[in-house]
């Protein structure tokens, strides 16, 4: 099956620092993969650059066979690539509603009426309505973001990103910050998502990751390490030496 | 709130404005002049609410829009001899969409600082430009001798500002009515998102930077109108309406209104302008001393303007209801 996400090759150098080298990466349709590292390793340098919001060195980027390389952040949304953020990115003022809406109408072309006003677009409304419904978070649409708690300000972010209707969903530590009492519940979320989507985390919870995803890959000072199953990378021992922070001494 | 969980009736409370002008028109006849000022700097403040308020786009050469406009309508008159208002009207707006378009599409590129330097340097090159061009703009003397044929053919611009009075009424009204319903729309939603967070709205997909020159246009447009119905109403341009001065007071203006709030550019200017014609009249030499004092008070007591101060307020008045506040400042 052809991977509906690829790099070849991906770098990415600031000055002489090398952060991403030589990354060749597939993510096959309705994967369920996990990137995971230690700190410093590469892993939301390599999101930016699939996103577009970095540039890389050197490589090529492909999303459903085409090359994104050179593409806008815009454009590689609009080709159903969607992202959320390590640190919650949202609009803070806005009610939870509000949130998923702005990118439903971005995704349906609403965004640039100018005419007519927003609450009128009951399509909008509706789909977000439920979206929310869909991820436990309906009772919460008329409330403003920032008085969320962190756990459901998560969710709401997955929430954003599934409005655009991704082929391809980057979650960039969707469960960091969030207490362990809700993180079960944004296990339950991603478990929940729909299969035709290529999901990609990156996540530090390896309990997480090893209840997720079905392949792992592993990220070290900017390469690939080594891709496997859970078993497989249960099982490898650099890993575990990466993991037990013996991977400087050999 | 904004966009899609907005009530976008319009309320009784935003029929004042009307009223109050309307009254005033009748029972301050003496005033029109002045009244006639406070309308065109709403309209030059809504232009820059509309970028500053709802896009978060940072300023300090607004007055570049509003002096091109002004300009435009004067050169118009007095070099070519087209005196009709509404032709003077389009020019200047055209004018201000021509300037918007082609100097937003190189600052808008960048941020913060180096945004705000940018405006600041078009408005003073454009600034430089009319007090050098002095076969055209007059330089340093202004452009006098701008003539206004009567409105419709029918109304003469008179001694008293009557005819000048309800022309920037009517004027400024369809601006309002525009800027409303394109705070309220989709793209009015977007401008808050991007306001809001620039980089969630990348990672939905908007083409921020063309949504945000789009606007700026827009903004640029309206505040040429201004400018024009400046110089309608003076029958004159001086230098004095581009520079660092008159963006900086349009700032002030905005800020004791309350930013991003749509009404907040109603109230500062009518404020800020009537004090300084208070005090200008009682204190001559030190009625800047006055409006630095309003400024200060309004900052330390109500950082988000007099709307601001309303809206805290709000929970203490009996007539508050849950959701009132959100319909008022369009948001």
């Amino acid at each position: 099956m052809a991977p509906v996400l690829e790099t070849r090759q991906l770098c990415k150098s600031f000055g002489a620092l090398t952060v991403a080298e030589r990354i060749d990466f597939a993510l096959e349709p309705g994967a369920r993969h996990a990137l995971i590292g230690p700190n410093g390793a590469g892993k939301t340098t390599f999101v930016n650059m699939l996103t577009g919001a970095l540039a890389p060195t050197s490589g090529r980027i492909f999303l459903g066979g085409e090359e994104i390389t050179r593409a806008s952040q815009a454009a590689r949304v609009r080709r159903g690539l969607g992202r959320t953020f390590q640190v919650t990115t949202l609009f803070r003022s806005l009610s939870v509603l509000d949130n998923v809406a702005l990118g439903i109408a971005e995704r349906e072309g609403i965004a640039r009426r100018m005419w007519r006003p927003a609450s009128r677009f009951t399509e909008v409304k509706d789909e977000a309505m439920a979206l929310l419904g869909t991820l436990g978070i309906a009772a919460d649409a008329a409330t403003r973001v920032q008085d969320l708690p962190y756990g459901r300000q998560r969710l709401v972010e997955i929430a954003i990103a599934l409005g655009l209707r991704p082929r391809v969903l980057l979650l960039d530590e969707p469960a960091a910050g969030v207490p362990s009492q809700d993180s079960g519940r944004i296990l339950e979320v991603l478990g929940a998502l729909p299969p035709d989507i290529a999901i990609l985390v990156i996540e530090h919870d390896m309990d997480l990751v090893f209840r997720f995803a079905r392949r792992i890959t592993v990220l070290v000072q900017g390469q690939v390490l080594v891709e496997g199953t859970p078993q497989e990378i249960a099982a490898d021992p650099r890993v575990r030496s990466v993991y037990l922070g013996e991977a400087a001494h050999g | 709130m904004s966009g899609y969980s907005a009530d976008t009736r319009v309320r009784w409370t935003e029929w004042l404005p009307w009223v109050v002008a309307l009254a005033a028109f009748f029972a301050l006849p003496e005033y029109l002049a002045l009244g006639a000022r406070i309308l065109i700097y709403i309209l030059f403040a809504l232009s820059l609410d509309l970028i500053l308020g709802y896009a978060g786009i940072i300023t300090l050469g607004h007055s570049a829009f509003f002096g091109l406009g002004a300009y435009t309508a004067g050169i118009l008159s007095t070099k070519l001899g087209i005196n009709d208002p509404f032709l003077q009207l389009v020019a200047a707006a055209a004018a201000g969409a021509l300037l918007g378009i082609s100097t937003g599409a190189v600052i808008l590129r960048t941020r913060a600082l180096t945004l705000l330097m940018l405006t600041l340097a078009i408005t003073a090159i454009l600034l430089e430009v009319a007090n050098k061009m002095s076969s055209l703009t007059g330089g340093a003397d202004g452009l006098s001798g701008v003539q206004v044929n009567p409105l419709l053919g029918l109304f003469k611009f008179d001694l008293w500002g009557k005819t000048a009075f309800l022309y920037c009424l009517a004027v400024l009204f369809i601006a309002w009515f525009f800027v409303r319903r394109l705070i309220y729309s989709p793209f009015g939603a977007m401008l808050t998102g991007i306001r809001e967070n620039t980089t969630r709205m990348h990672a939905v997909g908007a083409p921020v930077y063309w949504r945000l020159v789009l606007v700026y246009t827009i903004s640029g447009t309206l505040a040429g109108i201004a400018g024009a119905l400046l110089t309608q109403v003076n029958q004159f341009v001086g230098l004095n309406v581009l520079g660092f001065e008159p963006s900086g007071e349009l700032l002030v203006m905005l800020i004791l209104g309350g930013v991003g709030r749509l009404y907040g550019a109603f109230i500062g200017p009518a404020l800020y302008l009537i004090a300084q014609d208070y005090l200008a009249k009682q204190f001559p030499e030190y009625w800047y001393f006055g409006i630095g004092t309003l400024l200060i008070v309004i900052v330390l007591f109500a950082p988000g303007g007099i709307l601001g101060l309303l809206d805290r307020l709000k929970p203490w008045l009996p007539s508050s209801r849950p959701g009132s506040s959100a319909r008022a400042s369009a948001r």
